[in-house]
């Protein structure tokens, strides 16, 4: 991505080929979550705060270690905390870091109506432009993963970046630069899968997690933040990872086959009536009607 | 209904009064505005309508603020003609010959009381579709307050919008052609008011004949 235009392609008088031309440079990004080595620390959620300038929230002690029950517009970063007994491996504090997923698919997009409000970057990343949103809100119906979150100040629509001010400069997202425990990684999207695949089979053969596995829900065409789960098969234990996101089935009827029959239903009836006038014409009255049909008053 | 004369002299009839004609306009004007700002959000083609409109974040402000005003105005016209807008056994006959009155046939049809089955629909369906706009319209206008486990409203209104406004852009297609270019007399109708006896007796004939027969017990 911030690479793209240091590469070269063509060298003017240059003999010999072009130093670096036909390398397969990997643009798409990737953020891993290791939920098995989280110690909670809350370390992301501050650094998130500190790098995009939001204030500190109070927490809401509603008997969880968690700071809120969920992300809100100024704070993109949430640890979800869910105590959770197993019958294997006991009690579990179970943390997961929750954030904008930046599907490969994203519902926000497909769903919002404001030229430009919402792009989606060649390295993955699916960026809030807020200089065009218009507030409506689609976005948060759009998103399996309740992440865009409506401020009722500036009456748009805010989440997180995946620090795509400090990616484009090829830095990694403060969070991750923040980790203490190295839970976060930050790298290309085939070397995280690589990496969170490798962590998966250690936990499944070293650690006794026999459905250890890695989160990258096929249904919105993988994501761009990618968890290694102790038990990748009930990913709703941490804190409502939702088992098989997609754009939900409305929003696709809506933005695809309704809009095309709705296209053509109000095309057809504006040109129905046009040509209803050319072949009969205006309901024309003759004025003596009333003399002969009606009643002499 | 109010007690004004509806037989005017020079041979006009009065069809609507000053609050229907009124209430009609408020219920027209914020419905032209809904459809405009509404279309704008419909299409990535029609975005252009927002801008015109002052910015697609001040459409999306007063889209809903329009939507209240249109439905206060349906409101109203069910209080003033929901009476009148009821089915009758005689509305069978006229749908029956609905391909005569397409044809301009009207000598072969039936005849209307004040509103004929086809305004009674064109009413009807403006008023449960408004129902329903405004509901989902709700849910649309305050989606940050409907919580991630009521989603489902949200789901809903999406589609439930869209579907009821395309509904009434159905109708409002017939309406606007029917009332300026097709039935000669009937704009003048709902913006001076009256219309000519002829056209009375043509197009209402029953309603017509009624108010001849009122007129002449008066007397």
């Amino acid at each position: 991505m911030s690479q793209a235009s240091t590469e070269l392609i063509r060298i003017s008088g240059h003999a010999g080929p072009v130093p670096g031309a036909g390398v397969n440079r990997e643009f798409r990004v990737a953020k891993l979550v290791d939920t098995t080595t989280c110690i909670g620390c809350k370390a992301c959620e501050v650094a998130c705060l500190e790098w995009n300038g939001y204030p500190f929230s109070e927490t809401s002690f509603d008997n969880s270690y968690q700071t809120m029950p969920e992300t809100a517009w100024n704070y993109w970063n949430l640890i979800k905390f869910n105590e959770h007994e197993d019958p294997e491996h006991g009690l579990m504090l179970l943390m997961r870091k929750d954030q904008c997923m930046h599907c490969e698919e994203p519902g926000c997009l497909a769903a919002c109506p404001a030229d430009g409000a919402i792009v989606q970057y060649a390295n993955g990343i699916v960026d809030f432009q807020e200089a065009n949103c218009i507030g409506c809100g689609y976005c948060m119906t759009g998103c399996p993963f309740n992440i865009p979150k409506f401020s009722p100040k500036a009456r748009k629509v805010f989440k997180c970046t995946l620090c795509n001010d400090r990616v484009s400069q090829g830095l990694e997202p403060a969070c991750i630069k923040a980790c203490p425990t190295g839970c976060l990684h930050f790298g290309t999207k085939s070397e995280m899968k690589e990496l969170a695949e490798t962590r998966a089979e250690q936990l499944r053969t070293e650690s006794g997690f026999a459905n250890a596995g890695v989160y990258d829900p096929p249904g919105v065409g993988g994501t761009h933040v990618i968890y290694v789960l102790h038990d990748a098969s009930n990913p709703e234990l941490y804190g409502g990872l939702p088992k098989d996101p997609h754009i939900p089935w409305t929003v696709q009827l809506w933005k695809k086959p309704l809009k095309w029959i709705g296209n053509i239903a109000m095309i057809g009836g504006v040109l129905g009536v046009f040509v209803h006038y050319l072949r009969f014409g205006p309901k024309v009255v003759k004025e003596d009607e009333p003399e002969t049909k009606g009643e002499r008053r | 209904m109010s007690r004004e004369p509806y037989l005017l002299p020079d041979g006009r009839v009065l069809r609507y009064t000053f609050r229907e004609r009124l209430i009609h306009w408020m219920a027209g004007f914020s419905y032209v505005y809904l459809l405009l700002s509404g279309l704008s959000f419909w299409s990535p083609w029609l975005f252009w309508i927002a801008i015109v409109l002052g910015g697609a974040t001040i459409a999306r402000e007063l889209h809903p603020w329009f939507g209240v005003a249109f439905f206060v105005a349906v409101c109203l016209m069910y209080r003033m003609w929901g009476r009148q807008m009821r089915e009758t056994p005689s509305d069978k006959a006229w749908w029956d010959s609905i391909g005569h009155y397409i044809r301009n046939e009207d000598d072969q049809m039936p005849s209307a009381d004040r509103f004929n089955p086809g305004q009674k629909l064109l009413f009807w369906g403006f008023f449960w579709n408004g129902l329903l706009l405004l509901l989902s319209g709700l849910i649309l206008w305050f989606p940050q307050y409907i919580p991630w486990n009521l989603r489902f409203l949200r789901l809903a209104a999406v589609i439930v919008h869209p579907v009821c406004a395309l509904l009434t852009i159905g109708l409002f297609i017939i309406h606007v052609y029917m009332g300026t270019a097709m039935e000669r007399g009937a704009f003048g109708s709902v913006i001076r008011g009256d219309v000519s006896r002829a056209w009375a007796d043509h197009h209402h004939h029953t309603w017509y004949q009624q108010l001849l027969r009122d007129s002449a017990s008066r007397k």
